[in-house]
């Protein structure tokens, strides 16, 4: 009986230790996994960058290990813009911040993670590549959609995303109002109306540009997508160009995504130098040429010229001239009880 | 003698007795069944694989071959690896606490331990946005003192315990009050110690509840999405898990590699269900073994 007692008892021990032994090296590997990694930052994007910032990444990091003989790995993060931002404030340990607008960058600069005249420290107001707004259309555009007008039309749906939410949603509502005021003489309240029958049409609004895209590619929902050329340059080459067609307006916003270094952030972590080139980079030639190839329109002359006939030609306003800058937009628009909530009213 | 005794042929007779309806209707009702379970389950399921190996068995394996879906399996693994266990001796504790013990609030501990199924999984990740968020109550020292909680692993652990918390006490709680507590009353007086009436009396006596529970508390830490996806920042290789991974490979256009991870997931699902399955049957055991009728099947399960 005793022997047996202690028998057990051993067997009870082994167990012991043997799960000792399998956490603690599932631990160390865990750590030594941890350790292997080089000098890391962290990239807070939106959402239709994720394949920009990969090949983005790739030729930065090689440009690096060239230059400084560091190895440097980008750590990216997608989501909508304004959680972006929203997870920024909340202590996301972002490096840098590389968001759909000016706004949002504005909403870190508030809690102080960055100065607030940050758009003045990279040129091109901080905005390394630009895009505009255009229409996304079934193949053979079966609602001959060609302009604005031709959005506002009855039996048009129209797949645009979430203003509150996405970044997109807020430069394709801007440049609708700036089309609008254009035509009616910048009478506001018409285009207001015009607006009102522009989110009249809306069957469903996502919370992000690329859930809008795929509400409209994949799920088939809508006559015409609203949203970033670059996203729609993109659906196009992802998903088959003889299933859908671009279309570019007559005039629209010059959306100007930013980018900046988050201070507070990288100067806890030691890595302010290598998250300062990282941007800097953006407006190199090869930063410019990747930023081209992803379909977003370049900065620097020499590369806007090799790619300007991948580029419809389109008047563009931007958000100062018509809207004066984006804190005023935000406010009369976006805020809550703005023009957006006057106008927008769901299952009507 | 009772009057419903389990076994093979009194259980038919027993159930015929009940059955009055026609062998129509019952045909009908099971093809309905099977009908609706095909629509709902089988074929979503089947989608899953087809869309998985639509590129091939090359693109399928490759889907988990990249760095960062294998660091996402990584940390999904690591996050059940904490959280289960820690879940499962809450949930012995506190189901033994409300099962043998009567003491002040114990309605007020029930109802605490089901709350995480009450509450929707963005509540469950933002409350600890705003405890541990650089701009929420103990984010200033936090900061002070170097501490990452939320958009690492210590956010992502603590959601999913939060989400998973009632899955283990909830299996036992029902089933320690209904044992009462003769048995371990009776070890005590036979001069046993604390630990050896729990380990000879009590966890004998709810091991296949306590397994149960752990499976159920897997299921749902590896697949948790809402709370996770709140506090984890979404950073890719780092703090994105197997269910998050998913939706960017997806959001990606990437569907044959989204689907790769999901068939991973559904086939832990379909592991579960397995599990689970002869747990159950395990768990119905001993009420036939308790039984002085039956004593040849006394002996074949101890």
């Amino acid at each position: 009986m005793k022997d047996r007692e202690g028998g057990k008892l051993i067997v009870k021990i082994k167990h012991v230790m043997s799960i000792t032994v399998v956490l603690a090296g599932f631990l160390l590997w865990y750590a030594a996994v941890q350790a292997a990694e080089p000098a890391v930052i962290l990239n807070v994007s939106y959402d239709p960058t994720r394949e920009l910032y990969q090949e983005f990444n790739a030729a930065f990091a090689k440009y690096w290990q060239k230059e400084k003989s560091q190895a440097v790995v980008v750590k990216q993060s997608h989501a909508g813009s304004s959680k972006q931002a929203r997870a920024v404030i909340d202590g996301l340990d972002a490096d840098v911040v590389t968001l759909a607008l000016a706004y949002d960058v504005d909403a870190i600069a508030k809690v102080r993670l960055l100065p607030s005249d940050w758009q003045k420290r990279l040129p091109h107001n901080s905005s390394p590549y630009t895009s505009t707004i255009v229409f996304l259309v079934r193949k053979g555009n079966p609602k001959g959609i060609r302009d604005w007008d031709d959005l506002v039309k009855p039996g048009v749906a129209i797949i645009p995303a979430n203003p509150k939410t996405s970044g997109a949603a807020r430069w394709a509502y801007l440049s609708a109002w700036g089309y609008a005021l254009k035509k009616y003489g910048n009478d506001d309240s018409k285009a207001k109306e015009f607006i009102g029958k522009f989110y009249a049409n809306v069957p469903v609004l996502d919370s992000g540009a690329r859930g809008a895209t795929t509400t409209f590619v994949e799920r088939g929902i809508g006559d015409v997508l609203v949203g970033w050329e670059n996203e729609a340059y993109l659906a196009l080459k992802e998903l088959g160009a003889g299933k859908f067609e671009i279309v570019t307006p007559s005039i629209s916003i010059l959306a100007e995504p930013t980018v900046s270094l988050v201070d507070k952030v990288v100067k806890r972590k030691g890595t302010e130098v290598v998250a300062q080139a990282y941007l800097q980079y953006l407006y190199s030639d090869e930063g410019q040429e990747i930023a081209a190839k992803h379909f977003y329109r370049p900065r620097t002359e020499a590369v806007a010229a090799k790619y300007a006939g991948q580029f419809a030609k389109v008047n563009l306003f931007t958000i100062d001239d018509v809207f004066g800058g984006w804190q005023k937009a935000q406010q009369t628009h976006f805020a809550d009880g703005g023009v957006f909530d006057e106008i927008y009213k769901p299952n009507k | 003698m009772k009057p419903i005794r389990v076994t093979a042929d009194t259980d038919l007779q027993w159930k015929d007795s009940l059955t009055t309806e026609s062998s129509l209707v019952r045909r009908l009702l099971i093809a309905a069944a099977f009908f609706y379970l095909t629509l709902f389950l089988f074929i979503p399921l089947a989608a899953v694989f087809a869309e998985a190996f639509k590129g091939g068995m090359a693109a399928y394996v490759g889907s988990f071959l990249n760095e960062d879906a294998l660091a996402a399996i990584r940390l999904t693994l690591l996050v059940a690896f904490v959280a289960v266990p820690l879940n499962a001796v809450f949930g012995v504790a506190a189901a033994w606490a409300i099962a043998k013990f009567d003491f002040v609030g114990k309605q007020i501990l029930v109802t605490l331990i089901d709350m995480p199924l009450a509450v929707s999984p963005v509540i469950s990740g933002l409350i600890y946005v705003l405890l541990f968020g650089a701009q929420g109550w103990l984010g200033p020292w936090l900061a002070e003192h170097d501490i990452k909680i939320i958009f690492a692993l210590p956010g992502i652990v603590l959601a999913t315990i939060f989400v998973t918390v009632p899955f283990v006490a909830r299996e036992l709680i029902p089933l320690m009050q209904s044992q009462g507590r003769d048995e371990e009353e009776a070890a005590i007086t036979l001069g046993a110690s604390g630990w050896q009436m729990f380990t000879r009396v009590t966890l004998p006596n709810i091991k296949w509840s306590l397994l149960y529970g752990v499976i159920l508390c897997n299921a749902r830490a590896m697949g948790e999405f809402g709370a996770v996806s709140v506090v984890s920042g979404h950073i890719r290789g780092l703090t994105n898990t197997m269910p998050l991974h998913v939706e960017i490979l997806y959001n990606e256009y990437n569907a044959v590699s989204a689907f790769a991870v999901a068939s991973l997931l559904t086939l832990l699902a379909i592991v579960t269900l397995a599990a689970k399955a002869v747990v159950e049957r395990k768990m119905l055991s001993p009420i036939i073994v308790a039984d002085p009728v039956l004593p040849v099947q006394a002996g074949s399960s101890r």
